[in-house]
């Protein structure tokens, strides 16, 4: 074997009909199948944007904006698609974006400036992952179970914090960073740290033991466990994970509101998991990629900015976004089969 | 006299899955109350005829007829009501339903459109299990708590649980032992004297003479002989025919001079024991040395693997490995400390089906291809490439999903994954489940020659002449107790099978080593 196997996963490459395809060919061809889909409905949403309010949705300020929202739920979708790999949920993202966020923005912790609000809010959010992973991997919880107790206990105790009151955030260098002219190499740097997540992600899944070992968990615990794999460990750091993307996503919230709420992140579990699901990621582990998980958040966020550029209310929101999971599921199922 | 059309004949036949041409216009006859054998190597197309047959699968070319009319089966309902039921390969039954559900899975007996629990259900069932032999499987309980032999038996439960006129049993004595085949030859043999046909599919030669009345054998799709005598055909041809060359199903020479009796053993078990399962177990294996453990299934014989293993832990006892002791109930510790298991679920305990097969086969070796933890592709590739050659995996290209493979080659791929890892005990539960003759042969020789190479293999099987013929010291087990321990040239097959059954417990009478002689041993057929 000389040649490594690398198969360009050009998205846009059009899938080529000649009869005999090799195996890794029509495998690759698959994948691009779900993510073309994908892109196809971002794009079938942009024209609709573009139709119902041409001047106002296709502003590069409003597409900015998308994006700008799309990074915090897009950093926790990023973790939440690891956990739901290994055959995991984790229902405690909002409420660990909560929680970050206000001990994070509180008197004392601004006290220490950027770095002091960075570091809280990233440490809380390791924090939450370590217990809920301690309990699942070590405890035996159930992963429903030991989460949706963290979402409950968190919540309480980002009330408890902030006694419900709005923590404003007096640190400049912070406040700069939510400018709506702010840029980092020319990116919003909220947009720039979600692009950077997505990719390390990617780089972890598709490259590394870890993700390898996370696809075996998630596809077959007990033959990963008579492999040699330490299928506890692995649970752990991937509660980890998804609580160090919440602290993230927590900056990115401080950054983005000017504040610490702890109403912040609220249903952020629900719509990570159906970005996730929607991208292609087997709720049941085993399967999923980064690419699709990514492009549910953004079509959220897009149907989200055309829902509100018009003046519809979120119970409609709510009810088109239901469709859409629905429908992308029955898409993907269609694809699966017949291929 | 005018022929009768046959109860079923499929012709022209053809299938392709993406890549693979399955199928390629096979044709086969099944007349009423004949035992029909399907022969072929591993990935030769049987199990994709069989369920084309039960219409899982839809052929892309081909015509089937019924009783001398045309049918499409256009899905497994349908093929049922027509009375042909199948006993797959892999068993498809619910763990987490009970042994009465799970027989009238699909058509519950109901009453005003309810599902009537319980007694009806179970009663029908009872007398199912009964008529197959075991009276002793409670209809109440959860198949999941079942042995691998009882599960077989809901199954054909549930196949006989419809009015049937043909059953199709996929390597249905795979999972059993001696014992349990005879039970099943019975069955058979009463479906038949009531005309119900019988598609049988086996890789041992020696059970298609016993039960058989004809034999189509398939090669790379195609059926390459139909409905030859079973009885009367040579081995030999059979053989030839199915494989396209001449195997010497003969196991491989054991080394001419005996393993040196000093060199110290790699694997020590002292005294290890659960409580339940099996009693005491002390036994050594030394570098180069094949150690065969011979029992019925539920003796206990997969349980001390798991155990040696780490994957169970023992309430008593000690695992040494090259002098050091493991820690008790840590798969962690065996694989580092350079044990392998090929357990004998494939599908449940070793496969990632999602998956390719050289992510499967470098799971347990991936550090090896990582440098801080990045893996090189390339470099992984090139290693399953070359340790699923050595198995002559089908097909070769270890960049297909593993759920795409044969039976067989599944196994093979199992196998692969120590191949590359190179430990230094390796642990093998039935390796040879539903592997071809061919493959066998082949296999045989790649554990006789790792051994040779210093590895040191405690096997398990439930063929007696595999044991025999593969193993140079043989532990015969007898419901979690070792009975008899013996050099493999001093026993034979009835002899094992004799201490298996009833042998009241002997001290262990020689652990002698292998004194020089002995070389292969015949044909097992
Ligand atoms: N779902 C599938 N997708 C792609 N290829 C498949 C699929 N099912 C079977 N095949 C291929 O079809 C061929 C025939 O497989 P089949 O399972 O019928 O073999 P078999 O004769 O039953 O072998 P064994 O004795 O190992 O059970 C093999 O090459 C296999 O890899
Ligand atoms: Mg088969």
């Amino acid at each position: 074997m000389t040649q490594p196997v690398s198969p360009p996963r050009d998205s846009t490459d059009k899938v080529p009909s000649t009869g005999q395809l090799p195996a890794w060919r029509t495998t690759v061809a698959r994948a691009d199948v779900r993510t073309l889909s994908l892109l196809g409905v971002l794009a079938a949403l942009i024209v609709v944007g573009g139709i119902t309010k041409p001047d106002e949705f296709l502003d590069t300020r409003n597409l900015q904006l998308v994006l700008t929202q799309g990074s915090v739920i897009g950093v926790v979708t990023v973790g939440m698609t690891f956990v739901i790999m290994s055959g995991g949920i984790d229902l405690s993202v909002g409420a660990i974006v909560a929680l970050a966020s206000v001990w994070a923005t509180t008197v004392a912790t601004q006290e220490y400036g950027f770095a002091g609000i960075l570091f809280t809010a990233v440490l809380v959010g390791v924090g939450c992952g370590l217990v809920n992973g301690l309990l699942i991997a070590y405890g035996g919880m159930v992963p429903f179970i030991a989460t949706l107790a963290m979402l409950a206990s968190a919540r309480g105790l980002a009330l408890q914090i902030t006694d419900g009151a709005t923590q404003i955030v007096t640190i400049d260098s912070v406040l700069d960073l939510g400018e709506r002219d702010a840029y980092i190499l020319g990116i919003p740097p909220l947009v720039l740290v979600f692009a950077v997540v997505t990719i390390i992600g990617w780089l972890i899944l598709n490259r590394t033991t870890f993700g390898r070992r996370t696809v075996a968990v998630g596809g077959n615990a007990e033959a990963a466990r008579l492999a040699g794999i330490d299928v506890r460990r692995q649970r752990l750091y991937l509660y980890l994970l998804s609580g160090l993307c919440c602290g993230i996503a927590a900056f990115l919230l401080i950054i983005l509101s000017g504040s610490g709420q702890n109403t912040n992140g609220n249903l952020y579990e629900l719509d990570a998991i159906a970005a996730a699901i929607i991208g292609g990621t087997l709720l049941s582990g085993g399967r999923g990629t980064i690419v699709g998980s990514v492009l549910g958040v953004l079509i959220f966020t897009t149907i989200t900015n055309i829902f509100a550029l018009n003046n519809l209310q979120s119970d409609v929101q709510q009810i088109a976004k239901g469709a859409i999971i629905v429908a992308a599921v029955l898409v993907q199922r269609r694809t699966a089969s017949t291929t | 006299m005018a022929p009768e059309p046959p109860l079923l004949s499929m012709s022209g036949i053809t299938k392709s899955f993406p890549g693979v041409r399955a199928l390629d216009g096979v044709d086969l006859d099944v007349q009423a109350g004949e035992v029909h054998c399907l022969l072929g190597q591993n990935g030769a197309g049987k199990s994709t005829l069989i369920k084309v047959l039960a219409g899982a699968h839809q052929p892309d070319d081909g015509t089937i007829s019924w009783r001398g009319e045309p049918v499409t089966l256009r899905s497994p309902i349908v093929a049922m009501r027509l009375g042909i039921a199948t006993i797959y390969q892999e068993l498809d039954l619910v763990e987490h339903l009970s042994v009465a559900e799970n027989v009238h899975l699909g058509h519950e007996p109901t009453a005003a459109g309810f599902v009537v629990r319980g007694k009806a259900a179970k009663a029908s069932t009872a007398a199912l299990l009964k008529r197959l032999g075991h009276p002793e499987v409670e209809p109440g309980r959860l198949v999941g708590e079942l042995s691998a032999a009882q599960q077989q038996i809901v199954s054909m439960a549930r196949a006989l649980s419809h009015d049937v006129r043909l059953i199709v049993m996929d390597e249905p004595s795979a999972a059993l032992d001696p014992e349990e085949v005879d039970n099943l030859f019975r069955i058979v043999g009463d479906l038949t004297a009531d005309g119900v046909a019988v598609v049988y599919i086996s890789h041992r030669l020696e059970e298609i003479r016993r039960i058989g009345d004809r034999v189509t054998v398939l090669k790379d799709g195609r059926a390459v002989a139909g409905g030859l005598p079973a009885k009367s055909t040579p081995t030999r041809e059979v053989v030839a025919l199915m494989t396209g060359r001449n195997v010497e199903y003969v196991f491989p020479e054991r080394p001419a001079t005996p393993r040196d009796a000093d060199v110290a053993p790699v694997l020590e078990v002292q005294g290890l024991a659960r409580e339940g399962e099996f009693a005491p177990v002390d036994l050594t294996v030394r570098p180069g040395e094949i150690v065969g453990l011979a029992g019925l299934v539920g003796s206990g014989r997969s349980e001390i693997l798991e155990t040696i293993y780490g994957a169970r832990k023992p309430t008593a006892g000690q695992v040494i490995v090259g002098g050091s002791v493991l820690r008790p109930g840590s798969v962690r510790a065996a694989v580092r400390a350079g044990l392998g298991l090929a357990p004998e679920e494939r599908k449940a305990q070793a496969l990632l089906m999602l998956e390719s097969v050289t992510r499967n086969v470098s799971v347990s070796s991936m550090s090896r291809f990582a440098r801080g933890g990045w893996i090189d592709r390339g470099a992984e590739l090139g290693a399953a490439r070359a340790a699923t050659r050595e198995l002559s995996l089908r097909p070769d290209n270890p960049s297909v999903p593993v759920r795409t493979l044969s039976g067989g080659n599944q196994q093979k791929a199992v196998l692969a994954r120590w191949l590359l890892r190179g430990c230094r005990v390796l642990l093998l539960d039935e390796p040879t489940r539903g592997v071809d003759v061919g493959a066998r042969a082949e296999l045989y020789a790649v554990i006789r020659r790792l051994a040779d190479e210093g590895l040191a293999v405690l096997l398990v099987s439930s063929e007696v002449p595999e044991v025999l013929g593969l193993a140079d010291r043989v532990l015969v087990l007898r419901e979690g107790q070792v009975v008899h321990t013996a050099p493999a040239r001093e026993l034979d097959e009835h002899r094992v099978l004799d201490l298996v059954m009833e042998g009241a417990p002997v001290a262990s009478a020689s652990s002698a080593v292998d004194s020089p002689a002995a070389g292969g041993r015949g044909p097992a057929s």
